[in-house]
Protein backbone atom coordinates (compact mmCIF):
# COMPACT_ATOMS: atom_id res chain seq x y z
CA UNK A 1 0.00 0.00 0.00
CA UNK A 2 2.75 2.49 0.91
CA UNK A 3 4.33 1.47 -2.45
CA UNK A 4 1.17 2.39 -3.95
CA UNK A 5 0.78 5.90 -2.36
CA UNK A 6 4.45 6.78 -3.33
CA UNK A 7 4.57 5.54 -7.27
CA UNK A 8 1.16 7.51 -7.10
CA UNK A 9 2.83 10.68 -5.41
CA UNK A 10 5.78 10.38 -8.45
CA UNK A 11 3.22 10.67 -10.93
CA UNK A 12 1.29 13.28 -9.19
CA UNK A 13 4.93 14.93 -9.47
CA UNK A 14 5.53 14.63 -13.25
CA UNK A 15 2.29 17.02 -13.62
CA UNK A 16 3.47 19.53 -11.56
CA UNK A 17 6.75 19.43 -13.33
CA UNK A 18 4.83 20.45 -16.25
CA UNK A 19 3.41 23.33 -14.74
CA UNK A 20 6.67 24.30 -13.11
CA UNK A 21 7.93 24.32 -16.81
CA UNK A 22 4.90 25.46 -18.71
CA UNK A 23 2.76 27.62 -16.07
CA UNK A 24 1.32 29.49 -18.81
CA UNK A 25 -0.91 25.84 -19.88
CA UNK A 26 -2.59 26.05 -16.26
CA UNK A 27 -3.58 29.62 -16.87
CA UNK A 28 -4.52 29.04 -20.97
CA UNK A 29 -7.09 26.12 -19.57
CA UNK A 30 -8.62 29.00 -17.22
CA UNK A 31 -8.75 31.56 -19.98
CA UNK A 32 -11.56 29.54 -21.62
CA UNK A 33 -13.98 29.73 -18.14
CA UNK A 34 -13.52 32.92 -17.82
CA UNK A 35 -14.14 34.37 -21.18
CA UNK A 36 -16.88 32.02 -21.18
CA UNK A 37 -17.96 34.26 -17.97
CA UNK A 38 -17.24 37.35 -20.06
CA UNK A 39 -19.09 36.42 -22.67
CA UNK A 40 -22.24 35.18 -21.50
CA UNK A 41 -21.54 37.81 -18.42
CA UNK A 42 -21.35 40.90 -20.56
CA UNK A 43 -22.32 39.98 -24.31
CA UNK A 44 -25.66 37.80 -23.93
CA UNK A 45 -26.42 38.18 -20.10
CA UNK A 46 -28.31 41.48 -21.20
CA UNK A 47 -31.08 39.53 -22.94
CA UNK A 48 -31.34 37.02 -20.21
CA UNK A 49 -33.73 38.11 -17.19
CA UNK A 50 -33.13 36.45 -14.06
CA UNK A 51 -34.19 37.92 -10.71
CA UNK A 52 -31.06 38.51 -8.39
CA UNK A 53 -28.77 39.56 -11.38
CA UNK A 54 -27.51 37.16 -14.34
CA UNK A 55 -23.63 37.54 -13.18
CA UNK A 56 -24.53 35.97 -9.73
CA UNK A 57 -26.78 33.81 -11.58
CA UNK A 58 -24.22 32.62 -14.21
CA UNK A 59 -20.96 32.38 -12.11
CA UNK A 60 -21.58 28.90 -10.27
CA UNK A 61 -22.91 27.42 -13.52
CA UNK A 62 -19.66 28.56 -15.03
CA UNK A 63 -17.84 26.96 -12.49
CA UNK A 64 -19.84 23.63 -12.85
CA UNK A 65 -19.61 23.65 -16.51
CA UNK A 66 -15.37 23.76 -16.01
CA UNK A 67 -15.72 20.58 -13.75
CA UNK A 68 -17.56 18.80 -16.36
CA UNK A 69 -14.88 20.30 -19.15
CA UNK A 70 -12.13 19.17 -17.02
CA UNK A 71 -13.11 15.43 -18.37
CA UNK A 72 -11.41 16.67 -22.09
CA UNK A 73 -7.97 17.41 -20.26
CA UNK A 74 -8.05 14.06 -18.34
CA UNK A 75 -8.90 12.34 -21.64
CA UNK A 76 -6.42 13.75 -23.33
CA UNK A 77 -3.49 13.40 -20.76
CA UNK A 78 -5.03 9.56 -20.79
CA UNK A 79 -5.12 8.85 -24.35
CA UNK A 80 -1.68 10.85 -25.25
CA UNK A 81 0.05 8.47 -22.60
CA UNK A 82 -1.47 5.28 -24.34
CA UNK A 83 -0.40 6.86 -27.66
CA UNK A 84 3.05 7.66 -27.12
CA UNK A 85 3.86 4.90 -25.12
CA UNK A 86 4.35 5.86 -21.88
CA UNK A 87 1.59 3.87 -20.19
CA UNK A 88 3.60 1.29 -22.04
CA UNK A 89 6.38 2.28 -20.16
CA UNK A 90 4.62 2.67 -16.74
CA UNK A 91 3.03 -1.00 -17.13
CA UNK A 92 6.76 -2.70 -17.65
CA UNK A 93 7.91 -1.33 -14.88
CA UNK A 94 8.25 -2.74 -10.75
CA UNK A 95 5.53 -0.07 -10.34
CA UNK A 96 2.48 -0.13 -8.84
CA UNK A 97 -0.32 -0.50 -11.00
CA UNK A 98 -2.97 1.47 -9.63
CA UNK A 99 -0.42 4.26 -8.94
CA UNK A 100 -0.87 5.77 -12.68
CA UNK A 101 -4.39 5.72 -12.19
CA UNK A 102 -4.07 7.32 -8.90
CA UNK A 103 -1.55 9.86 -9.76
CA UNK A 104 -3.53 10.95 -12.74
CA UNK A 105 -6.20 11.74 -10.66
CA UNK A 106 -4.49 13.18 -7.94
CA UNK A 107 -2.53 15.92 -10.46
CA UNK A 108 -5.89 16.66 -11.99
CA UNK A 109 -7.93 17.45 -8.36
CA UNK A 110 -5.19 19.59 -7.46
CA UNK A 111 -4.67 21.47 -10.78
CA UNK A 112 -8.85 21.80 -9.88
CA UNK A 113 -8.20 23.12 -7.20
CA UNK A 114 -5.62 25.81 -7.96
CA UNK A 115 -7.91 27.00 -11.06
CA UNK A 116 -11.24 26.89 -9.07
CA UNK A 117 -9.13 29.45 -6.20
CA UNK A 118 -8.08 31.88 -9.57
CA UNK A 119 -11.96 31.36 -11.06
CA UNK A 120 -13.44 32.33 -7.55
CA UNK A 121 -11.38 35.59 -7.34
CA UNK A 122 -12.13 36.05 -11.13
CA UNK A 123 -15.89 36.21 -9.80
CA UNK A 124 -15.57 38.33 -7.09
CA UNK A 125 -13.75 40.99 -9.33
CA UNK A 126 -17.17 40.86 -12.01
CA UNK A 127 -19.19 41.51 -8.80
CA UNK A 128 -20.35 38.08 -7.65
CA UNK A 129 -20.69 37.24 -4.12
CA UNK A 130 -21.47 34.80 -1.35
CA UNK A 131 -24.44 35.30 0.81
CA UNK A 132 -24.56 32.49 2.89
CA UNK A 133 -21.80 31.53 5.81
CA UNK A 134 -18.15 29.90 5.04
CA UNK A 135 -19.49 26.91 5.80
CA UNK A 136 -22.19 26.53 3.21
CA UNK A 137 -20.07 28.15 0.28
CA UNK A 138 -17.25 25.46 0.96
CA UNK A 139 -20.01 22.95 0.86
CA UNK A 140 -20.70 24.02 -2.23
CA UNK A 141 -17.15 24.16 -3.36
CA UNK A 142 -17.06 20.33 -2.03
CA UNK A 143 -19.57 19.53 -4.50
CA UNK A 144 -17.89 21.19 -6.98
CA UNK A 145 -15.14 19.13 -6.76
CA UNK A 146 -17.30 16.50 -5.92
CA UNK A 147 -18.41 16.91 -10.05
CA UNK A 148 -14.90 17.34 -11.48
CA UNK A 149 -13.86 13.99 -9.79
CA UNK A 150 -16.52 12.23 -11.12
CA UNK A 151 -16.07 13.46 -14.66
CA UNK A 152 -12.27 12.20 -14.27
CA UNK A 153 -13.19 9.24 -13.84
CA UNK A 154 -15.67 9.60 -17.46
CA UNK A 155 -11.96 11.11 -18.39
CA UNK A 156 -9.77 8.19 -17.40
CA UNK A 157 -12.27 5.80 -18.58
CA UNK A 158 -12.98 7.28 -22.40
CA UNK A 159 -8.67 8.24 -22.69
CA UNK A 160 -8.11 4.85 -22.15
CA UNK A 161 -10.96 3.54 -24.88
CA UNK A 162 -10.49 5.92 -27.26
CA UNK A 163 -6.97 4.91 -29.14
CA UNK A 164 -7.06 7.82 -32.26
CA UNK A 165 -7.92 11.43 -32.19
CA UNK A 166 -10.83 11.11 -33.51
CA UNK A 167 -12.95 9.37 -30.79
CA UNK A 168 -11.05 12.32 -28.36
CA UNK A 169 -12.45 14.93 -31.04
CA UNK A 170 -16.08 13.27 -30.75
CA UNK A 171 -16.19 13.85 -27.20
CA UNK A 172 -14.84 17.18 -26.67
CA UNK A 173 -17.46 17.91 -29.41
CA UNK A 174 -20.37 15.70 -27.67
CA UNK A 175 -19.23 17.76 -24.33
CA UNK A 176 -20.60 21.00 -25.40
CA UNK A 177 -24.37 20.01 -25.54
CA UNK A 178 -24.17 18.18 -22.71
CA UNK A 179 -23.32 21.11 -20.60
CA UNK A 180 -25.79 23.57 -22.37
CA UNK A 181 -28.48 21.19 -21.69
CA UNK A 182 -28.47 21.96 -17.95
CA UNK A 183 -29.63 24.95 -15.98
CA UNK A 184 -25.84 26.44 -16.31
CA UNK A 185 -26.63 29.62 -18.54
CA UNK A 186 -30.43 29.73 -18.66
CA UNK A 187 -33.38 28.85 -16.77
CA UNK A 188 -34.91 25.54 -17.44
CA UNK A 189 -37.79 26.89 -17.54
CA UNK A 190 -37.41 28.64 -20.19
CA UNK A 191 -36.75 25.61 -22.72
CA UNK A 192 -39.20 22.92 -24.35
CA UNK A 193 -40.79 20.84 -22.00
CA UNK A 194 -39.10 17.48 -22.77
CA UNK A 195 -35.29 19.50 -22.75
CA UNK A 196 -36.49 20.60 -19.15
CA UNK A 197 -37.05 17.24 -18.46
CA UNK A 198 -33.50 16.05 -19.85
CA UNK A 199 -32.02 19.11 -18.49
CA UNK A 200 -33.30 19.10 -15.02
CA UNK A 201 -31.66 15.51 -14.42
CA UNK A 202 -28.88 16.28 -15.88
CA UNK A 203 -25.60 15.89 -13.09
CA UNK A 204 -24.53 19.26 -14.16
CA UNK A 205 -28.09 21.13 -13.19
CA UNK A 206 -27.98 19.27 -9.78
CA UNK A 207 -24.57 20.76 -9.06
CA UNK A 208 -25.22 24.12 -10.56
CA UNK A 209 -28.90 24.34 -8.54
CA UNK A 210 -27.07 22.78 -5.55
CA UNK A 211 -24.33 25.52 -5.28
CA UNK A 212 -26.76 28.41 -5.82
CA UNK A 213 -28.55 27.43 -3.33
CA UNK A 214 -25.52 27.11 -0.94
CA UNK A 215 -23.74 30.51 -2.36
CA UNK A 216 -26.94 32.47 -1.71
CA UNK A 217 -27.07 33.04 -5.23
CA UNK A 218 -30.35 33.60 -7.45
CA UNK A 219 -31.96 30.30 -8.64
CA UNK A 220 -35.31 29.64 -11.27
CA UNK A 221 -37.44 27.71 -9.03
CA UNK A 222 -38.02 24.89 -11.46
CA UNK A 223 -40.76 21.98 -10.48
CA UNK A 224 -40.67 18.38 -10.46
CA UNK A 225 -39.00 15.69 -8.32
CA UNK A 226 -35.27 16.19 -9.93
CA UNK A 227 -35.74 20.13 -9.14
CA UNK A 228 -36.78 19.57 -5.45
CA UNK A 229 -33.89 17.45 -4.59
CA UNK A 230 -31.10 19.38 -5.95
CA UNK A 231 -28.35 18.74 -3.28
CA UNK A 232 -29.42 14.71 -2.81
CA UNK A 233 -29.01 14.65 -6.55
CA UNK A 234 -25.75 16.70 -6.36
CA UNK A 235 -24.40 14.43 -4.23
CA UNK A 236 -25.69 11.02 -5.57
CA UNK A 237 -25.12 12.03 -9.38
CA UNK A 238 -21.21 11.81 -8.77
CA UNK A 239 -21.53 9.10 -6.61
CA UNK A 240 -22.79 6.82 -9.59
CA UNK A 241 -20.92 8.17 -12.15
CA UNK A 242 -17.36 7.73 -9.63
CA UNK A 243 -19.08 3.83 -9.36
CA UNK A 244 -19.95 2.90 -12.93
CA UNK A 245 -16.75 4.99 -15.02
CA UNK A 246 -14.44 3.95 -12.16
CA UNK A 247 -15.01 -0.06 -12.47
CA UNK A 248 -15.55 0.53 -16.22
CA UNK A 249 -11.86 2.42 -16.27
CA UNK A 250 -10.02 0.60 -13.09
CA UNK A 251 -11.27 -2.77 -15.37
CA UNK A 252 -9.98 -1.76 -18.73
CA UNK A 253 -6.31 -0.85 -17.18
CA UNK A 254 -6.45 -4.11 -15.45
CA UNK A 255 -7.22 -6.00 -19.01
CA UNK A 256 -4.78 -3.74 -21.11
CA UNK A 257 -3.04 -7.11 -21.61
CA UNK A 258 -5.73 -9.20 -22.75
CA UNK B 1 20.34 -19.07 -17.11
CA UNK B 2 19.03 -18.65 -20.38
CA UNK B 3 17.91 -15.12 -20.07
CA UNK B 4 14.73 -15.67 -22.44
CA UNK B 5 13.46 -18.58 -23.08
CA UNK B 6 10.00 -18.99 -24.67
CA UNK B 7 7.98 -22.30 -25.67
CA UNK B 8 4.81 -22.76 -27.94
CA UNK B 9 4.39 -19.01 -27.32
CA UNK B 10 0.77 -18.07 -29.11
CA UNK B 11 -0.88 -15.15 -29.41
CA UNK B 12 -4.03 -14.31 -31.33
CA UNK B 13 -6.41 -11.24 -32.05
CA UNK B 14 -9.58 -12.29 -32.86
CA UNK B 15 -9.33 -15.23 -35.23
CA UNK B 16 -5.81 -14.11 -36.85
CA UNK B 17 -3.02 -16.19 -34.50
CA UNK B 18 -0.57 -13.22 -34.81
CA UNK B 19 2.15 -15.58 -32.83
CA UNK B 20 2.11 -19.03 -33.47
CA UNK B 21 4.02 -21.22 -31.03
CA UNK B 22 7.38 -19.10 -31.06
CA UNK B 23 10.13 -20.84 -29.35
CA UNK B 24 13.15 -18.76 -28.54
CA UNK B 25 16.33 -19.08 -26.22
CA UNK B 26 18.24 -16.31 -25.49
CA UNK B 27 21.46 -16.31 -23.99
CA UNK B 28 23.29 -13.70 -21.64
CA UNK B 29 25.42 -11.52 -23.34
CA UNK B 30 24.16 -12.18 -26.92
CA UNK B 31 22.12 -9.88 -29.34
CA UNK B 32 18.77 -12.32 -30.72
CA UNK B 33 17.53 -10.82 -33.59
CA UNK B 34 13.80 -11.24 -34.51
CA UNK B 35 13.62 -10.20 -38.34
CA UNK B 36 10.36 -10.10 -39.94
CA UNK B 37 8.29 -7.83 -42.13
CA UNK B 38 5.25 -6.18 -40.85
CA UNK B 39 2.75 -7.76 -39.00
CA UNK B 40 5.15 -10.68 -39.05
CA UNK B 41 4.47 -10.55 -34.46
CA UNK B 42 7.68 -9.03 -33.83
CA UNK B 43 6.25 -6.64 -31.50
CA UNK B 44 3.73 -9.24 -30.09
CA UNK B 45 6.78 -11.60 -28.91
CA UNK B 46 8.07 -8.28 -27.06
CA UNK B 47 4.64 -7.08 -25.55
CA UNK B 48 4.55 -10.30 -24.07
CA UNK B 49 8.02 -10.73 -23.10
CA UNK B 50 7.73 -7.60 -21.08
CA UNK B 51 4.55 -8.68 -19.63
CA UNK B 52 2.34 -5.91 -21.33
CA UNK B 53 0.39 -8.50 -23.14
CA UNK B 54 -0.88 -12.19 -21.81
CA UNK B 55 -0.27 -14.81 -24.22
CA UNK B 56 -2.77 -17.16 -25.17
CA UNK B 57 -0.68 -20.20 -25.28
CA UNK B 58 2.89 -21.74 -24.55
CA UNK B 59 5.23 -19.90 -21.68
CA UNK B 60 7.67 -17.32 -21.46
CA UNK B 61 10.41 -16.84 -18.68
CA UNK B 62 12.67 -13.61 -18.41
CA UNK B 63 15.28 -14.03 -16.13
CA UNK B 64 14.16 -17.05 -14.98
CA UNK B 65 10.97 -16.08 -14.07
CA UNK B 66 7.44 -16.37 -15.93
CA UNK B 67 5.87 -13.56 -17.42
CA UNK B 68 2.21 -14.37 -16.44
CA UNK B 69 2.65 -15.90 -12.76
CA UNK B 70 5.73 -13.72 -11.82
CA UNK B 71 5.10 -10.92 -13.84
CA UNK B 72 6.65 -8.45 -10.83
CA UNK B 73 9.73 -9.94 -11.02
CA UNK B 74 10.39 -10.23 -14.56
CA UNK B 75 9.33 -6.54 -14.43
CA UNK B 76 12.39 -5.86 -11.92
CA UNK B 77 15.05 -8.04 -14.52
CA UNK B 78 13.32 -6.01 -17.76
CA UNK B 79 14.49 -3.14 -20.01
CA UNK B 80 12.00 -2.36 -22.74
CA UNK B 81 12.56 0.24 -25.20
CA UNK B 82 9.67 0.16 -27.32
CA UNK B 83 8.93 1.82 -30.92
CA UNK B 84 7.68 5.65 -29.48
CA UNK B 85 10.51 7.09 -27.46
CA UNK B 86 8.09 6.56 -24.71
CA UNK B 87 9.43 9.62 -22.26
CA UNK B 88 7.54 12.75 -21.23
CA UNK B 89 8.01 15.40 -23.48
CA UNK B 90 7.95 18.08 -21.40
CA UNK B 91 9.80 17.34 -18.67
CA UNK B 92 13.83 17.56 -19.24
CA UNK B 93 15.75 14.00 -19.92
CA UNK B 94 17.31 14.18 -16.25
CA UNK B 95 13.34 14.38 -14.68
CA UNK B 96 12.24 11.73 -16.50
CA UNK B 97 15.37 8.98 -15.53
CA UNK B 98 14.80 9.97 -11.89
CA UNK B 99 10.92 9.71 -12.24
CA UNK B 100 11.40 6.11 -13.46
CA UNK B 101 13.69 5.33 -11.46
CA UNK B 102 11.52 6.14 -7.92
CA UNK B 103 8.86 4.12 -9.86
CA UNK B 104 11.72 1.09 -10.19
CA UNK B 105 11.67 1.83 -6.56
CA UNK B 106 15.16 2.99 -6.73
CA UNK B 107 14.98 5.46 -3.84
CA UNK B 108 14.75 9.54 -4.62
CA UNK B 109 18.86 9.60 -4.02
CA UNK B 110 19.61 6.43 -5.54
CA UNK B 111 17.63 7.57 -8.37
CA UNK B 112 19.23 11.00 -8.86
CA UNK B 113 22.31 9.48 -8.95
CA UNK B 114 21.90 6.80 -11.55
CA UNK B 115 19.94 9.57 -13.71
CA UNK B 116 23.36 11.58 -13.66
CA UNK B 117 25.32 8.27 -14.32
CA UNK B 118 23.32 7.66 -17.61
CA UNK B 119 22.98 11.06 -18.91
CA UNK B 120 26.99 10.76 -18.73
CA UNK B 121 26.89 7.56 -20.48
CA UNK B 122 24.41 8.09 -23.40
CA UNK B 123 26.01 11.88 -23.45
CA UNK B 124 22.92 13.64 -22.55
CA UNK B 125 24.57 15.76 -19.82
CA UNK B 126 24.15 19.55 -21.82
CA UNK B 127 20.68 18.55 -22.53
CA UNK B 128 19.66 17.12 -19.29
CA UNK B 129 17.52 20.01 -18.41
CA UNK B 130 16.08 20.73 -21.32
CA UNK B 131 12.10 19.34 -22.13
CA UNK B 132 13.24 16.38 -24.31
CA UNK B 133 10.15 17.98 -26.87
CA UNK B 134 13.86 19.84 -28.14
CA UNK B 135 15.73 17.16 -28.63
CA UNK B 136 16.82 15.31 -31.72
CA UNK B 137 15.44 12.12 -32.91
CA UNK B 138 18.96 10.40 -31.95
CA UNK B 139 19.21 11.87 -28.59
CA UNK B 140 15.41 10.69 -27.71
CA UNK B 141 16.30 7.14 -29.07
CA UNK B 142 19.12 7.74 -26.39
CA UNK B 143 17.17 8.57 -23.61
CA UNK B 144 14.61 5.86 -24.20
CA UNK B 145 17.76 3.18 -24.48
CA UNK B 146 18.87 5.25 -20.84
CA UNK B 147 14.88 5.02 -19.82
CA UNK B 148 15.07 1.71 -20.01
CA UNK B 149 18.65 0.79 -18.31
CA UNK B 150 17.60 2.43 -15.11
CA UNK B 151 17.53 -1.06 -13.34
CA UNK B 152 20.31 -2.30 -14.82
CA UNK B 153 18.35 -5.24 -16.28
CA UNK B 154 19.65 -8.58 -17.59
CA UNK B 155 17.51 -8.65 -20.44
CA UNK B 156 16.78 -5.55 -22.48
CA UNK B 157 14.05 -5.75 -25.01
CA UNK B 158 14.44 -3.07 -28.31
CA UNK B 159 11.65 -3.08 -30.46
CA UNK B 160 12.99 -1.38 -34.01
CA UNK B 161 15.09 0.90 -31.56
CA UNK B 162 16.68 2.35 -34.69
CA UNK B 163 13.26 2.99 -36.95
CA UNK B 164 13.19 6.55 -38.19
CA UNK B 165 17.35 7.38 -37.41
CA UNK B 166 19.60 9.00 -39.68
CA UNK B 167 22.88 6.55 -39.95
CA UNK B 168 24.29 8.35 -37.52
CA UNK B 169 21.90 7.85 -34.75
CA UNK B 170 21.23 4.72 -36.02
CA UNK B 171 25.11 3.85 -35.29
CA UNK B 172 25.12 5.53 -31.93
CA UNK B 173 22.41 3.14 -30.59
CA UNK B 174 24.33 0.01 -32.33
CA UNK B 175 27.63 1.64 -30.36
CA UNK B 176 25.36 1.00 -26.85
CA UNK B 177 24.02 -2.12 -27.61
CA UNK B 178 27.54 -3.93 -28.34
CA UNK B 179 28.75 -1.89 -24.73
CA UNK B 180 25.69 -3.57 -22.76
CA UNK B 181 26.26 -7.18 -24.66
CA UNK B 182 29.78 -6.76 -23.60
CA UNK B 183 28.59 -6.33 -20.08
CA UNK B 184 26.70 -9.53 -20.21
CA UNK B 185 23.18 -8.05 -21.13
CA UNK B 186 20.87 -10.44 -23.09
CA UNK B 187 18.77 -8.40 -25.40
CA UNK B 188 16.16 -9.48 -27.76
CA UNK B 189 16.05 -6.77 -30.80
CA UNK B 190 13.28 -6.53 -33.35
CA UNK B 191 14.04 -5.25 -36.47
CA UNK B 192 13.50 -4.81 -40.07
CA UNK B 193 17.11 -3.90 -41.05
CA UNK B 194 18.61 -7.07 -42.09
CA UNK B 195 22.14 -5.13 -42.09
CA UNK B 196 20.95 -4.04 -37.80
CA UNK B 197 20.90 -8.20 -37.87
CA UNK B 198 23.93 -8.59 -39.80
CA UNK B 199 26.07 -6.19 -37.41
CA UNK B 200 24.32 -7.23 -33.99
CA UNK B 201 23.04 -10.54 -33.79
CA UNK B 202 24.99 -13.73 -32.88
CA UNK B 203 21.25 -15.25 -33.68
CA UNK B 204 18.36 -15.03 -36.15
CA UNK B 205 14.93 -15.85 -35.56
CA UNK B 206 13.21 -15.15 -39.04
CA UNK B 207 9.23 -14.72 -38.47
CA UNK B 208 6.63 -14.56 -41.51
CA UNK B 209 2.96 -14.66 -40.12
CA UNK B 210 3.24 -15.14 -36.53
CA UNK B 211 5.65 -18.07 -37.50
CA UNK B 212 9.36 -19.09 -37.43
CA UNK B 213 10.31 -19.16 -41.37
CA UNK B 214 14.52 -20.06 -40.12
CA UNK B 215 16.42 -19.68 -37.14
CA UNK B 216 20.09 -19.76 -37.22
CA UNK B 217 23.29 -17.70 -36.93
CA UNK B 218 23.28 -14.77 -39.35
CA UNK B 219 26.05 -16.93 -41.67
CA UNK B 220 24.13 -20.12 -41.47
CA UNK B 221 21.12 -18.32 -42.47
CA UNK B 222 22.85 -16.93 -45.51
CA UNK B 223 24.34 -20.74 -46.50
CA UNK B 224 21.04 -22.03 -45.94
CA UNK B 225 19.84 -20.58 -49.34
CA UNK B 226 23.39 -21.60 -50.07
CA UNK B 227 25.15 -20.66 -53.54
CA UNK B 228 27.52 -17.85 -53.62
CA UNK B 229 25.98 -14.52 -56.04
CA UNK B 230 27.53 -13.77 -59.19
CA UNK B 231 27.18 -10.01 -60.24
CA UNK B 232 27.86 -8.43 -63.54
CA UNK B 233 27.30 -4.78 -64.24
CA UNK B 234 27.71 -4.09 -67.96
CA UNK B 235 28.75 -0.76 -69.12
CA UNK B 236 25.91 -0.20 -71.42
CA UNK B 237 22.32 -0.90 -70.77
CA UNK B 238 21.96 -2.91 -74.08
CA UNK B 239 24.33 -5.33 -73.54
CA UNK B 240 22.25 -6.63 -70.65
CA UNK B 241 20.85 -9.24 -72.84
CA UNK B 242 24.22 -11.06 -73.48
CA UNK B 243 25.83 -10.81 -69.98
CA UNK B 244 22.41 -12.64 -69.01
CA UNK B 245 22.79 -15.51 -71.32
CA UNK B 246 26.35 -15.52 -69.98
CA UNK B 247 25.52 -16.22 -66.60
CA UNK B 248 22.32 -18.83 -67.71
CA UNK B 249 25.41 -21.10 -68.91
CA UNK B 250 26.97 -21.66 -65.67
CA UNK B 251 23.42 -20.83 -63.83
CA UNK B 252 19.95 -21.92 -63.80
CA UNK B 253 18.39 -18.55 -63.63
CA UNK B 254 19.99 -15.01 -63.47
CA UNK B 255 17.99 -11.84 -62.55
CA UNK B 256 18.51 -8.78 -64.32
CA UNK B 257 18.19 -5.57 -62.18
CA UNK B 258 17.72 -3.04 -64.61
CA UNK B 259 18.22 -0.11 -62.71
CA UNK B 260 21.78 -0.69 -61.81
CA UNK B 261 22.55 -2.18 -65.08
CA UNK B 262 23.10 -4.88 -62.92
CA UNK B 263 22.74 -8.96 -63.77
CA UNK B 264 22.90 -11.47 -60.41
CA UNK B 265 22.91 -15.36 -61.40
CA UNK B 266 23.42 -17.88 -58.15
CA UNK B 267 26.09 -20.24 -58.98
CA UNK B 268 27.85 -23.50 -57.30
CA UNK B 269 31.53 -23.88 -58.16
CA UNK B 270 32.25 -20.08 -58.00
CA UNK B 271 35.57 -19.91 -59.31
CA UNK B 272 34.71 -21.77 -62.41
CA UNK B 273 32.13 -19.42 -63.15
CA UNK B 274 33.99 -16.71 -62.50
CA UNK B 275 36.06 -18.05 -65.27
CA UNK B 276 33.63 -18.56 -67.90
CA UNK B 277 31.62 -15.37 -67.52
CA UNK B 278 33.93 -13.27 -67.61
CA UNK B 279 36.23 -15.22 -70.54
CA UNK B 280 32.27 -15.59 -72.62
CA UNK B 281 31.75 -11.51 -72.03
CA UNK B 282 35.37 -10.58 -73.08
CA UNK B 283 34.97 -12.64 -76.17
CA UNK B 284 31.40 -10.88 -77.24
CA UNK B 285 33.39 -7.41 -76.68
CA UNK B 286 31.22 -6.41 -73.69
CA UNK B 287 32.36 -3.71 -71.61
CA UNK B 288 31.74 -4.65 -68.26
CA UNK B 289 31.93 -2.19 -65.47
CA UNK B 290 32.32 -4.50 -62.44
CA UNK B 291 31.86 -8.36 -61.46
CA UNK B 292 31.50 -9.28 -58.13
CA UNK B 293 31.71 -13.02 -56.38
CA UNK B 294 29.84 -12.41 -52.84
CA UNK B 295 27.93 -14.32 -50.57
CA UNK B 296 23.92 -14.06 -50.61
CA UNK B 297 22.90 -10.67 -48.56
CA UNK B 298 20.00 -11.18 -46.01
CA UNK B 299 17.78 -9.31 -47.91
CA UNK B 300 18.02 -12.33 -50.37
CA UNK B 301 17.82 -14.73 -47.59
CA UNK B 302 14.77 -12.53 -46.39
CA UNK B 303 13.33 -12.78 -49.43
CA UNK B 304 14.08 -16.74 -50.47
CA UNK B 305 12.30 -17.41 -46.81
CA UNK B 306 9.23 -15.51 -46.76
CA UNK B 307 8.62 -14.27 -50.52
CA UNK B 308 8.14 -10.98 -49.41
CA UNK B 309 10.91 -8.11 -49.22
CA UNK B 310 11.20 -5.63 -46.40
CA UNK B 311 10.32 -3.10 -49.29
CA UNK B 312 6.77 -4.83 -49.95
CA UNK B 313 6.09 -5.50 -46.45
Amino acid sequence: MTWALRDSWTVTLRDLGHWRRQPWDLLIGLAFPILLLLMFGYLLGGAIEVPGGYIEFLFPGMLAVTMAFGLESTMTAVSQDVQRGVTDRFRSLPMSRAAVLLGRATADMLATVVGLAVLLVAGLAVGWRVHEGLGSALAGVGLLLLLRFAFLWVGIYLGLLFRGQGGVMAVQILVWPFVFLSNAFVPISTMPGWLQTLSAWNPVTATVAATRDLFGNPTVAASGWASDNVVLLAVVWPIVLVTIFGTLAVRRWAHLGR
Amino acid sequence: MTAIQTLGLTRRYGDTTVLDSLDLAVEPGTVHGLLGPNGAGKTTAVRILSTLLDPHGGSARVAGFDVVRQAGQVRRHLGLVGQHAAVDEILGGRDNLVMFGRLSHLGTRQARHRAQELLERFDLVDAADRPVSTYSGGMRRRLDLAAGLVLDPTVLLLDEPTTGLDPGGRREVWQSVRALVAGGTAVLLTTQYLEEVDQLASQVTVLDHGRVAAEGTPDALKASIGQDRLDVVVHDEADLPAAQSALRAVAGDAEIDLDGRRVTATVTDRVAALTHVVRTLDDAGIVVDDVILRRPTLDEVFLHLTGTTKEAA
